[in-house]
């Protein structure tokens, strides 16, 4: 069966929903590419977000995994395309405006306006993953541990997501 | 350096267009672009940020402090990710349609490859005992993260206390009664952006 055409439109409307942060999308992708499409299963998307994390670049790179097991290479590239396409467009409109919005009055509202409801968005993504990777006091700690670390001291993020993997083998794997 | 204390605020909102002779974009090439953004995309662990700011700032000189954080401002308010909008901006600003086409193509392709990768290997031994348990680990240390990057942004971009109840409104909505995102986005959106109409942001003093 063809998912191609199902996953540029898939990945071109999650692409429209990250707004403030890929973890925006996350609920969406969740009952898109999970329940609707079942191109993987819930830990599975957990898995690959939270992986992807730990790669350079643009930290929701995790849809080409969700491309390639859909489609092999030509989904990669086309759900790469499909994610990147719109919102880039989109920006190059804007910079060609921007010029002239700076002194529209409505354009600090909007900004100010979308800041709290792309943060709450964010937020409500992180309660859709810890749903399903928060599931015991293990877990919690090394979430609420990685939290306290990152609001104290600067320190490199990827490191402490690579860090939660050394924990992960040491205390999981006895069970 | 005189060129530099001609770019302050007044002067930019005055007369855009001396801002723009008196600090003429660099020339670079569309190759130039390609590498600046390869390296980017390929080094930039936990963060995009930092990296584009010490290449394209610090490191190459190709825009200034006052440029960078007005792009990062316009990245941030725009839906797509920061990584790739601020790709599309400072492409856009170099070398125009194709300057932006190469910075997104560079800023992704490193990371697209590397979690290429991931997906083979995750098929072939994501279900070993070591690699679920690795896994668990870091999707508890993710969900911190994310924490982190709320707890962050809420203390810089928040300008009113009142935000905090479109905050949770937007989780309550998402989370709670499985609205979906675009609805949430739409409703409680609309509701954010009059609330900071320019009439009351000048009330707050934070519009003049």
């Amino acid at each position: 069966m063809n998912q191609l055409p199902a996953l540029a439109r898939v990945f071109a409307y999650l692409s429209l929903l990250t707004v403030g942060g890929g973890m925006a999308a996350f609920p969406e992708m969740k009952i898109l590419t999970v329940e609707v499409h079942k191109w993987l299963t819930f830990p599975q998307l957990i898995h690959i977000y939270s992986v992807g994390q730990m790669a350079p670049g643009p930290n929701m790179m995790m849809i080409v995994v969700i491309g390639q097991w859909a489609g092999g290479l030509l989904g990669a590239m086309v759900t790469l395309i499909a994610f990147f396409g719109p919102t880039a467009l989109l920006a190059f409109i804007v910079a060609r405006l921007w010029k002239r919005l700076e002194k529209w009055p409505w354009r600090k509202s909007i900004q100010e306006g979308l800041a709290p409801v792309s943060i709450g968005l964010l937020l409500a993504g992180c309660f859709t993953m810890a749903k399903g990777s928060v599931t015991g006091l293990d877990t919690g700690a090394i979430a609420v541990g990685v939290l306290l670390i990152l609001l104290q001291y600067k320190i490199n993020p990827a490191l402490l997501v690579l860090a939660g993997a050394g924990i992960g083998i040491l205390s999981f794997t006895t069970k | 350096m005189e060129v530099r204390t001609l770019m302050n605020d007044a002067a930019a909102k005055v007369a855009p267009e001396v801002l723009e002779t008196a600090a003429p974009a660099p020339t670079v090439s569309v190759w130039q672009i390609l590498v600046a953004f390869l390296i980017i995309g390929a080094t930039s662990f936990g963060g995009v940020v930092p990296y584009l700011h010490d290449s394209l700032v610090t490191k190459r000189r190709w825009i200034d402090d006052k440029q960078f954080v007005e792009m990062l401002s316009i990245s941030q308010s725009l839906p797509g990710l920061n990584a790739t909008n601020m790709a599309v901006l400072v492409g856009e600003k170099l070398r125009g349609l194709f300057g932006s086409v190469v910075a997104v193509l560079g800023m992704c392709l490193p990371g697209g490859a590397l979690m290429y990768a991931v997906g083979i290997f995750y098929h072939l031994h994501g279900d070993h005992a070591w690699a679920t348990a690795a896994l668990k680990g870091v999707a508890a240390a993710a969900v911190g993260l994310i924490l982190a990057t709320v707890v962050g942004l809420s203390k810089k971009a928040l300008s009113r206390k009142f935000d905090f109840v479109f905050m949770a409104a937007t989780v309550l909505a998402v989370n709670r009664l499985h609205w979906s995102v675009p609805r949430a986005l739409i409703v409680v959106g609309i509701l954010a952006i009059l609330f900071h109409r320019p009439h009351s942001m000048r009330k707050a003093g934070i519009l003049r």
